[in-house]
């Protein structure tokens, strides 16, 4: 249900029953979900694009807006990886494996990768920020040849705090990837470097020749990450994020996530940062 | 045969009262102080007095097509019987959209549907229960027989007798009203009213009509609307100084034919629950606030700011320069500190102080089954209850200090 002016009438805010796989503690507020549609038919013409989001749902408590994390060539499952915060959110934290859920998806833009082609690419995850990052990373690594060099900084506020451990391994282990681990402040055993994202990638001094950077996390990060990378001389259209306003639809129309004329949730939630400095300062 | 019918007023709800077995007919109602669209049933239409269908609503009809309360999926579950401790759910929607015939509206409610079409029914994704009660509704609109306070239907492209959205149109004349066919669905609908043909009336209609049109306030020229009201989004001062006295109460919002916002929410519980959609407003501070507690737009300038701004800029950038309002003047008649989106819209674009009088208001003249003479638009003897007090009659400029 990728393209919605086709016709098909599908209704958009009905979701897939789908079922809870697995569940995986990625942390102690994040928590991995592997969902598929009880659905077969819906779930074998299931497509979507890097980037992409779902509306979650618990029956009887509500939706929430998740990006898919897992990559567009796994068949088996749509990973979603939830922050403990309000309502659903710790709803979500409560189900097991055989559990039923709500799943509207794909929903918003993707990420650009067709023309990225042929450039370095560094990707930067702040704490749950790496979700998005995820699914666009290991698409990207599923096709390395046709891009540059790539690589990763995922930084948490703790080792604790990182998530996507059972990931981790094969990210530093990787011949496509070079991927940095940094943490704000380390207890214990931590092999990977300390400091904020933003001094860190400083000091690995990417190339912005030919580059692009994206990068998701808090705003805070965000703030910071962003001027680290101007001043290390990558131009706002080579820089690519992705914003998080308070979503309900989904599809453009309950008005809630504008920003300016756009709807984050449909125009979004990937843009460069060169078309954010066009819409209105409200974030 | 032109294309032209007329009714008497008995005539009128005789067809009404027909219509309503097998159809709902929603007119505006009086209930307690405010008038209301509401679905009448066809022995109250036999017997209704016309001029009572016709008075100007407070609330928009938006809710014949947009409820604003209503089930978007019904859930239920059942244990598994192979494993008793998983549920198996099955989802379904329950929305029936009833043949409904939306009938006295004036021209701005009407365009209101047009404006509420473009992102329900044209985006990517397509509202299949707005379709479905858009498809069922057949939308038979007056044209306004006089003009009210806070209208301004000439400033974003209108006017009184605008047949943009409606099905029918129907006008006031001496004795009865002449209807006119504007679509496919219209002219089925008035096939079987049996009503007389009214040639002969053309002229008293434009007539009215054009009475109608020159009551209006002088028309503002709104140059550039779109690009002044976007380049006012970082002056602060503006908002705040606009917005001083707003109470967040949302009134703005619920009243408007056009405005769009809804929130969707759960109730009851899986084993049999609704997932709901029901109204909500850009003017309350939960609107934007994330779980975090980072809120966008913490001030009731900010969302001010957002309203006006999706009104006459984002929304016009979005669906080609068609401005989100159709100049009801409801959210101006009807905010409980008399904050006025005209003045707001006119300040953001002239960047001065502006004073608004509205025209003298006068009560349409009532419709009566004998000839009567033409009514004059006299000052009210009988002041629309929406008239506030402080409002002196002038000649109805919008006049710079
Ligand atoms: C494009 C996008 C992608 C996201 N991806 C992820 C992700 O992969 N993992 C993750 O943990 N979080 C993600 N979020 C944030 C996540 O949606 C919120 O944390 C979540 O909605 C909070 O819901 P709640 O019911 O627990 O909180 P409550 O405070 O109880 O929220 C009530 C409702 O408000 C809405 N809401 C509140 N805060 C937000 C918010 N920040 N963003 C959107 N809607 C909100 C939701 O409809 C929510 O159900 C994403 C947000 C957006 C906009
Ligand atoms: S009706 Fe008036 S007071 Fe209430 S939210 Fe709207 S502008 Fe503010
Ligand atoms: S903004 Fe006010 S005047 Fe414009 S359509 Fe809405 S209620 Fe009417
Ligand atoms: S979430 Fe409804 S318009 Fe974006």
């Amino acid at each position: 249900m990728s393209e919605h002016d086709c016709g098909c009438g599908k209704n958009p805010y009905m979701p897939e029953v789908a079922t809870v796989l697995d569940v995986i503690t990625e942390s102690p507020t994040i928590k991995s979900f592997r969902v598929r549609f009880d659905n077969e038919e819906a779930w074998n013409s299931f497509t979507y694009q890097p980037g992409q989001v779902g509306q979650l749902s618990v029956f009887g408590v509500g939706e929430s807006t998740f990006v898919i994390n897992s990559q567009p060539s796994c068949k088996d499952y749509l990973q979603f990886s939830v922050m403990r915060a309000g309502e659903v959110t710790t709803a979500l934290h409560k189900l097991h494996p055989g559990d039923k859920v709500g799943v509207r998806a794909p929903l918003g833009n993707w990420f650009p990768y067709e023309d990225w082609k042929g450039k370095d690419i560094i990707f930067v995850g702040g704490g749950i920020g790496m979700a998005p990052i995820r699914t666009i990373m290991l698409h990207v690594m599923e096709h390395a040849s046709e891009y540059g060099k790539l690589r990763l900084l995922y930084g948490a506020r703790t080792p604790e705090d990182m998530a996507f451990k059972g990931d981790l391994p094969s990210w530093l282990n990787s011949d496509v990837l070079e991927t940095t681990l940094t943490v704000d402040r380390a207890e214990g055993e931590w092999p990977h470097r300390v400091g904020m994202i933003p001094s860190v990638l400083k000091e690995l001094n990417p190339s912005p020749d030919n580059a692009i950077a994206v990068l998701c996390g808090p705003p805070i990060m965000i703030k910071f990450t962003l001027a680290a990378f101007r001043e290390l001389g990558f131009k706002d259209e080579n820089i690519v994020t992705t914003l998080e306003r308070r979503m309900k639809c989904g599809i453009g129309i309950c008005g809630r996530c504008n920003l300016g004329g756009k709807f984050v949730c449909l125009d979004g939630p990937v843009f460069t940062q060169a078309q954010l400095n066009n819409l209105p300062p409200e974030m | 045969m032109s294309n032209l019918l007329f009714a008497t007023p008995k005539e009128l709800t005789g067809w009404l009262s027909k219509l309503a077995s097998g159809k709902r007919v929603m007119a505006p109602r009086q209930e307690g102080p405010s008038v209301v669209f509401r679905a009448y049933t066809a022995k109250e239409l036999a017997a209704a007095d016309v001029n009572a269908l016709l008075k100007r609503s407070y609330s928009s009809p938006k809710q014949a097509i947009l409820p604003q309360c209503e089930t978007l999926v019904a859930f239920k579950s059942a244990k598994d019987p192979e494993d008793m401790s998983k549920l198996t759910t099955t989802v379904e929607n329950p929305c029936v959209a009833e043949p409904t015939v939306l009938f006295g509206g004036r021209p701005c409610d009407a365009r209101g549907f047009v404006v509420l079409d473009r992102p329900y029914l044209e985006g990517k994704f397509k509202d299949p229960y707005y379709a479905a009660r858009r498809e069922a509704t057949v939308i038979v609109t007056q044209a306004c027989p006089t003009v009210l306070n806070g209208c301004f239907c000439n400033w974003v492209g209108s006017d009184p007798a605008d047949k943009e959205g409606s099905d029918v149109i129907f006008t006031a004349v001496d004795g009865g009203f002449v209807f006119e066919a504007v679509t496919e669905k219209g002219e089925a609908l008035l096939a079987g009213a049996g009503f007389a043909d009214a040639a002969d009336k053309a002229e008293a209609v434009a007539a009215a009509h054009a009475a109608a049109a020159e009551a209006l306030p002088a028309p503002s020229t709104l140059d550039h609307v779109q690009e002044k009201v976007a380049a006012r989004f970082t002056d602060n001062a503006f908002w705040d100084k606009e917005t001083v006295k707003c109470l967040s109460c949302g009134c703005c919002t619920f009243i408007c034919p056009t405005c769009q916002c809804f929130t969707i929410t759960d109730e009851g519980s899986q084993l049999d629950g609704r997932r709901l959609r029901s109204w909500d407003s850009c003017m309350t501070p939960l609107f934007t606030m994330e779980t975090s507690g980072h809120n966008p737009r913490p001030t009731k300038a900010n969302r001010m700011r957002n309203r006006v701004s999706h009104k006459f800029s984002f929304y016009p950038e979005r669906y080609d320069g068609y401005f989100s309002c159709v100049g009801c003047g409801r959210c101006v008649v009807s905010c409980p500190v008399s904050l006025d989106i005209r003045h707001m819209v006119k300040a953001a674009v002239e960047g001065c102080d502006l004073v608004f009088e509205d025209a003298p208001v006068a009560e349409p003249a009532p419709v009566v089954e004998a000839p009567a003479p033409v009514a004059e638009a006299a000052p009210a003897q009988n002041p629309a209850p929406q008239k506030p007090a402080s409002q002196k009659p002038s000649k109805g400029k919008s006049k710079k200090k």
